[in-house]
């Protein structure tokens, strides 16, 4: 018994699908970017000798690490208004939670890429009169960003593929357009198909592009590979 | 006149005494090398002078000024922007010259001025440009150290430090990692400091080097002044029976 494949009824809802891709990137991105800002101050915090500075950090790191997103989501979006009567739309409960969600990863990578950096460095910095604070802007964050690009980039990856979980709580993203698309043309198999490739090919073009930033890096002798 | 003057400073790292009490007085224009085995405290203790290492007790003082104040421990408490300071004045050279690779040779020179002295660039850049000739490296200022050689990057930490006007400079085994057909160009610009009259200390197993460079010679044993004096006292006449050993089980000791 052979499938006959049909794409054209999933095609003919190609705005529909456009349209959950454009969402799906408004929230991969603006989660991406308070994730990462997010993170960075996370993990500063954690390196902080001060205590009562470090286990906060580390408390939030390690709940959002380790409860499902889909919970988070969900207490975001249906507990909170409940609990303390804060409201919010799909979007901006999504927003919230991919951010601290991504950040507690995204801190990980911050807080690796701090430590891989030679103790000399510090010294070097120091040295010279430079405030921690000023060492770690000037002298430690730099080279560490950039051994930290490809763990950045899995984890931009993970969090876009996360972001499919805000369907649930009915925003239009790409997912929820592709059930909307599948259940209007009866085409589900067709209709899932198409939404995994444009997952594919959106995700393997931010990766080339990834990949092109790290050869620029090494080209220009600011490697930090020695 | 003395511009450091070191009393009863000692460093314990866990339960090893690195230092056990050193008195050290260095007067302006001073040279001195401290020589010692490996393990007798000489990078501690020219780490503690810059507070690379927070001293475990005794006092450093500073053109006659004490450093910190006192604290419920031996340990005095010194604050932060006093540090940094005296970091400014009493520049440092590294054994592993820990420059930053992410910037070019200039831009390793200009850092200090730029972000800890708040220089303009224009003015900065022209500073570095200068530090760089000193050292023979004005035309590498717009390399990245990787590419250069090992003798260059120390010569580039060295410029890196003078930027700073230190009124002293810490030397911390400053030719260890290099190959030996590259340690003469960097001993060199060394050299060339000390005949300006700069004041300096200098941790090293270059003897013949000491010997030519050093207004006094300091050798540590077991966190300790062993034996100091002037070159010819101490390498040409030891009066104590480590100094001897040691001086012997260096075989590249020559005049």
């Amino acid at each position: 018994m052979a499938y006959q494949w049909d794409f054209s009824p999933v095609l003919a809802n190609a705005p529909l699908l456009a349209e959950g891709l454009l969402n799906t990137l408004k929230i991969t991105g603006t989660a991406l970017v308070f994730g990462v800002v997010l993170g960075l101050g996370l993990a500063l915090l954690r390196l902080s000798p001060r205590r009562f500075l470090s286990w906060p950090a580390g408390f939030v790191i390690e709940v959002f690490r380790t409860t499902p997103p889909l919970v988070q989501l969900f207490w975001f979006f249906f507990a909170l208004p409940i609990l303390v009567g804060i409201e919010m739309t799909p979007f901006v409960a999504g927003a919230v939670t991919f951010s601290i969600q991504s950040a507690s990863f995204f801190a990980e990578v911050f807080r690796a890429g701090i430590q891989s950096i030679e103790r000399g460095q510090w010294d070097g910095a120091r040295a010279i009169g430079m405030r921690h604070d000023q060492a770690m802007r000037r002298i430690i964050l730099p080279q560490a960003v950039k051994r930290m690009i490809p763990a950045f980039m899995e984890r931009a990856i993970e969090l876009m593929k996360t972001t499919t979980l805000i369907a649930t709580i009915s925003y239009a993203d790409l997912l929820f357009a592709a059930n909307e698309v599948s259940q209007k043309t009866f085409r589900p198999l067709e209709t899932y198909t198409v939404v995994a490739l444009i997952y594919f090919v959106v995700i393997f073009l931010a990766s080339q592009v990834a990949r092109l930033v790290e050869l620029r890096l090494a080209r220009s002798g600011e490697s930090t590979v020695h | 006149m003395t511009i450091l003057k070191v009393t009863g400073l000692t460093k314990r790292f866990g339960a090893t005494d690195v230092l056990r009490g050193i008195d050290l007085e260095v007067a302006r224009g001073e040279r001195i090398a401290i020589l010692g085995a490996s393990g007798s405290g000489k990078s501690t203790l020219l780490r503690c002078l810059n507070f690379m290492e927070r001293p475990g007790g005794g006092t450093i003082a500073l053109d006659g000024e004490v450093l910190g104040r006192e604290g419920r421990t031996a340990e005095r408490i010194y604050r932060e922007s006093e540090l940094i300071q005296v970091r400014q004045r009493v520049g440092m050279v590294f054994q592993q010259f820990n420059l930053f690779p992410h910037m070019t040779a200039i831009g390793n020179v200009m850092e200090g001025l730029r972000t800890v002295r708040g220089m303009a660039k224009p003015e900065a850049e022209a500073r570095a440009r200068k530090e760089l000739a000193r050292v023979g490296l004005a035309e590498k200022a717009d390399t990245y150290p990787a590419h250069l050689s090992g003798g260059q990057k120390q010569r580039v930490a060295i410029a890196r430090a003078l930027a700073m006007d230190p009124e002293m400079l810490l030397f911390d085994e400053p030719t260890s990692a290099l190959d030996p057909e590259l340690v003469g160009e960097v001993l060199a610009v060394i050299l060339a400091l000390a005949e300006e009259g700069r004041t300096m200390l200098l941790v090293t197993h270059e003897l013949g080097f000491a010997y030519h460079v050093a207004t006094r010679i300091i050798f540590l044993a077991d966190g300790a002044i062993h034996e100091q004096g002037t070159p010819d006292e101490v390498l040409k006449n030891p009066k104590k029976e480590r100094t001897r050993a040691f001086l012997a089980s260096h075989k590249q000791f020559s005049f």
